[in-house]
């Protein structure tokens, strides 16, 4: 029987192909129960904001290591606006130095989580903000 | 609300069709409702069925198919295409990871298309269980075509046979000894094989195998034995010396280079062409509306069974059942036999 | 090695010693955690002790060898770092040419000894700075280079006959390749004498590190393009750096590493005979480069096992008859990713020791990381204590004073075997599954990476895998050290420059030589000659991957989550 699960969505903006960190999350929210949907790399702020439509996820999450976040984050949060996607959570992790995540918070990323975060403390922060 | 959603879906509205699907999936009453809205404008979008061992290239090919139809050719219009592609949900963790859509690149930024990703939430046979709800949703926002790519698990991929009109069984070579298809019985639910991976070696061979057992195969109507439930393939209704029945072509492709999706959209096409023309897609409507049905009582039997019987009532028969104190029929008979209350929806 | 009968003794010595002395201290103390529990970084067990028993069938002559003496087990030179030191060269770069290049000047006054350079993203993806698809990306991870005028500046001042550069580019190396040499030329510098490597190693894009741009056949084309031409006329040069380092960093164990690099260096060997070039003229100038990871003695038998490898399959299964091309030459880089953002002082430890493992694992080249790897680029402050961390095993440790040390220690040939035996397991798994391209193409090594790295992290979480100040030791409040700031007017002045440079070039000429590279590329000829009048012409570096691009397509990589 069917039952409520948590949709999430993890993208690749920008050119930057490291991955393993997108994968090993991916996996982490799949054992914790929720459903991913995995865009790949090199992925644009429109493809990720289409995705997050059609997919009618719960959560989108972004992972950056290559330092473009602040240039590439904006425009993604304002088409998930334009989509009608306000009450998705959005949330970024790889390397983001701490002095740019208030600046982040601001334009509507929900949480940051930098290396070294442990994957539970992610999955419960999810659950806490969706559930 | 629903009426917004509803008046949304039918206008094409790409948020309400999302977000309508999430709530079949959720399987609630407001679901429910907006199917009952809908349902009077489904039967107009062609569902095709594309399945196939893992590993043989489906999202690809779809991704080659949607970008075929959306760009349309000679004598054929371009058509707006939906894709359902399932995945298979953990049994440990009830999570999926859901990574067709990232095969699918080429799609990305057409508004006349739609894909959607979903796990197949505990349900066997190839699909999930709002997959059929999901495809009316589609059709009644519009789109011409709906794909509905299977988990793929090969053993019990029948299910899409009752979904689709046309259902594409993609094959690859060296796969193993034996073609998949013939392995698992699903031989007899192709309209259009694809052997993908063409480039590869033993392809020639692939597709001769499936001549062969093409040619054993007989025309008429007959059953097939699969997983201990008899299905029945039916007779194709009209055949006659002018009317030949249908017999699946067997495309060779190579959907990373594009190759042989000219000749896969046109066996597409050619089989709905002919369900039109000898009456048989009226007849698969039935046939769907029937399995449809059947599987929705029992979902419904069953739910208001086990929301009118108590815990430990449940756990007491199941326990008799295990001692050998009880057999299951009569258990089950017990619970069906409740009072009427229990039926007072 | 070891006598018959005594072996036999020893065994039941070691039986004795089990039974009695370790027993009774077990009984009163049990080790901390159990048996099966320790293990190395890689998850690979290790004994509590090794003996002679463990090593019975080493042949010192046949296994080990002397160092500049098939199979090198023990090192590629007969002297090793006695004889010269590996040489110190910092990979390093970040937005404009200019800064680069002052960066480059502040490492040669410390005492680095060879340059290294970071591209940024668009460079790496032939994207010039401009592009609609660089946005946000410029000099954020290296230096940009659009065009010969960026590569001029990038080495302004820096006597590049005389020093040797390694670029770390990979689709597009055989064009920044050409831009360096033309860079040279135009200095009037004779182009033989100039030494130095390009990454080039495409293999391990698809593999891990994710830029890949054409499909493995265009892509492989290009690379043979460049043996062939440095063979020609770059004898100091190295053409490809076959590289380990980003598979480990995506989460392969140590053996994978090994495995993965290995197999990917004997396919470049094949590709190069298939173009009817004569070993022995391009195999001495490919060159390695390996991850030194957390496990000190892993990472240690890992180079060790690498070169015995190699060694012996170029010598009996390729038939190479010159010794130099069965030396495996390699650059090491300190692990990354075993690095925190979290206490990042703590980081210098962890890169002095994995340093210390590749020196004593006999490398001819070495980067040490900074401490706030994690964080940002380095900064000048951190980027010298990481240069003298070398400086300090150079002179201060004693390592140096002899050849690989740690030969003959039973555990570190012991795991050195082992390390090869599991090596030639992938070796026939990757056959069997139709050889490297294939392999990859099946995502074969992509999921053995993808599972490694999972496992990896649910050790972590589940507290099984300690990392000081990450799961252990953890402290709260910010971190506070001083971070690397960027010229903010950089992308400003990049495309200033790049607009200048596209007005004040002949553009006729651009585009006959663009044209004429387009031919080269739908034929068989060798692209490189063709590359350089595109270079020397200042089309830019987009330009020319387009011609690519329209000629070989772009791939889709097979995704392996």
């Amino acid at each position: 029987m069917p039952d409520k699960k948590i949709r999430v969505l993890i993208a690749k903006p920008g050119l930057d192909g490291h991955d393993r960190g997108a994968k090993v999350i991916a996996r982490a929210l799949r054992d914790a129960g929720m459903e991913v949907i995995y865009t790949g790399i090199r992925q644009t702020p429109e493809m990720i904001a289409e995705a997050a439509l059609q997919e009618d996820v719960d959560v989108v999450g972004l992972s950056i290591l290559s330092g473009a976040h602040l240039a590439l984050f904006p425009r993604i949060v304002s088409l998930l606006r334009e989509n009608g996607l306000d009450d998705v959570l959005v949330v970024a992790g790889g390397i983001i130095p701490d002095e740019d995540v208030p600046a982040l918070n601001d334009m509507g990323i929900g949480g940051v989580f930098g290396p070294g975060t442990p994957t539970d403390e992610i999955v419960d922060f999810i659950r806490g903000q969706v559930l | 609300m629903t009426e917004e959603l509803v008046a949304g879906i039918l206008a094409g509205q790409r948020r309400a069709i999302a977000r309508a699907i999430t709530l079949v999936e959720n399987d609630g009453s407001e679901a429910q409702a907006i199917l009952a809205a809908i349902h009077s404008h489904t039967g107009r979008a062609h569902i095709v069925g594309v399945t196939g061992p893992p590993g043989s290239g489906k999202s690809t090919l779809v991704n080659d198919l949607a970008l075929s139809f959306r760009r349309g050719s000679a004598g054929h219009p371009p058509q707006t295409v939906g894709i359902i592609a399932i995945d298979p949900t953990s049994p440990f963790s009830g999570g999926a990871i859901l990574g067709d859509r990232i095969r699918m690149r080429d799609l990305a930024g057409d508004p006349g298309i739609f894909i959607r990703s979903m796990a197949s939430r505990g349900s066997l046979g190839g699909l999930a269980w709002a997959t059929a709800d999901t495809v009316r949703l589609l059709d009644a926002g519009g789109y011409d075509l709906v794909f509905v790519e299977t988990v793929g698990a090969g053993q019990a991929e029948v299910d899409i046979a009752k979904t689709a009109h046309t259902t594409v069984v993609v094959e690859v070579p060296g796969l193993g000894d034996d073609i998949q298809a013939i392995k698992a019985g699903i031989l007899e639910i192709a309209d259009v094989f694809a052997v993908n991976k063409a480039d590869h070696e033993g392809a020639d061979h692939a597709v001769q195998v499936l001549q062969m057992m093409l040619d054993l195969n007989s025309p008429g109507p007959h059953a097939v034995m699969h997983h201990s439930r008899l299905i029945e393939v039916a007779a194709i209704a009209g055949q006659t010396a002018d009317t030949p029945a249908w017999r699946p072509p067997i495309h060779k492709t190579v959907a990373t280079r594009g190759e042989g999706i000219d000749g896969l959209v046109e066996a597409i096409l050619a089989h709905r062409a002919y369900l039109e023309r000898t009456g048989n897609l009226v007849w698969r409507e039935r046939e769907r509306a029937a399995s449809e049905l059947e599987t929705i009582i029992q979902q419904e039997a069953l739910r208001r069974v086990l929301a009118h019987t108590d815990g430990k009532q449940l756990a007491a028969l199941i326990d008799q059942i295990a001692r050998r104190e009880l057999d299951p029929y009569a258990a089950g008979q017990l619970l069906l036999n409740q009072p009427s209350q229990a039926y007072r929806g | 090695m070891f006598d018959q009968d005594r072996l036999e003794t020893l065994q039941e010595q070691k039986e004795r010693w089990e039974e009695t002395t370790l027993r009774k201290t077990l009984a009163e103390r049990p080790e901390r955690i159990p048996p099966d529990r320790f293990v190395t970084t890689s998850s690979a067990p290790v004994e509590r002790l090794y003996t002679p028993l463990d090593v019975a069938g080493l042949d010192y002559a046949r296994d080990l060898g002397f160092p500049g003496d098939y199979p090198f087990t023990r090192g590629v030179h007969p002297t090793m770092h006695r004889g010269r030191l590996w040489t110190m060269r910092m990979f390093a770069g970040f937005g404009m040419a200019e800064e680069t290049n002052a960066r480059y000047k502040y490492l040669l006054e410390h005492g680095e000894t060879g340059l290294s350079v970071a591209f940024d993203m668009p460079t790496l993806y032939g994207y010039d700075s401009d592009a609609p698809e660089a946005l946000g990306e410029f000099g954020k991870c290296g230096v940009a280079v659009s065009s010969l005028a960026d590569m001029e500046a990038l080495f302004d001042g820096i006597p590049v006959d005389q020093i040797t550069t390694s670029m770390t580019i990979n689709s597009p190396a055989a064009i920044v390749w050409a831009m360096y040499i033309a860079m040279a030329e135009k200095r009037g510098i004779p182009i033989e004498v100039l030494g130095g490597t390009i990454q080039n190693d495409i293999l391990k894009e698809y593999i891990a590190q994710k830029e890949f741009i054409f499909p493995p056949k265009p892509s492989m084309r290009l690379v043979v393009d460049t043996f062939e031409f440095g063979s020609q006329y770059l004898p100091r040069w190295n053409t490809i750096s076959i590289s380990g380092y980003h598979i480990r960093e995506a989460g392969a164990t140590a053996v994978q590493e090994l495995a993965f690099t290995l197999a990917d260096g004997l396919e470049y060997v094949r590709w190069g005979l298939a173009r009817g070039l004569e070993i022995d003229a391009f195999a001495p100038r490919l060159s390695y480069f390996f991850n030194s990871h957390n496990d000190f003695f892993e990472e240690i038998c890992k180079f060790r096992a690498a070169r015995r490898i190699w060694a012996r399959e170029m010598r009996d299964t390729f038939g190479a008859k010159s010794p130099r091309s069965w030396l495996l030459r390699f650059h090491t880089q300190t692990a990354g990713c075993s690095l925190t953002a979290q206490q990042p002082e703590n980081n210098i430890v962890r890169t002095a020791w994995q340093a210390l493992a590749a020196v004593l694992g006999g490398t001819q080249s070495l980067h040490t990381n900074s401490m706030d790897e994690a964080l940002a680029l380095p900064s000048e402050y951190a980027v010298k204590i990481a240069l003298r961390t070398q400086q300090l095993i150079a002179h201060e440790s004693g390592v140096t004073n002899t050849v690989d040390p740690l030969a003959g220690s039973y555990f570190v040939e012991a795991l050195t075997n082992r390390m090869e035996q599991e090596t030639y397991n992938y070796f026939s798994k990757i056959e069997a599954l139709g050889g490297v391209i294939p392999a990859l193409e099946k995502g074969f090594m992509q999921r053995e990476i993808a599972e490694s790295a999972y496992r990896y992290q649910i050790e972590i979480d589940a507290k099984q895998r300690t990392v000081i100040g990450v799961n252990d030791y953890v402290e709260e409040g910010p971190v506070r050290i001083p971070l690397l700031e960027m010229d903010p007017q950089g992308y400003t002045r990049q495309v200033a420059r790049l607009e200048r440079v596209r007005r004040e070039r002949d553009n006729e000429q651009v585009g006959v030589a663009l044209e004429a590279l387009r031919q080269a590329a739908q034929g068989t000829a060798n692209t490189m000659p063709y590359i350089m009048d595109c270079v020397r012409a200042y089309a830019t570096l987009g330009e020319i991957m387009g011609i690519f691009r329209q000629v070989f397509g772009e791939y889709r990589e097979p995704v392996i989550i």
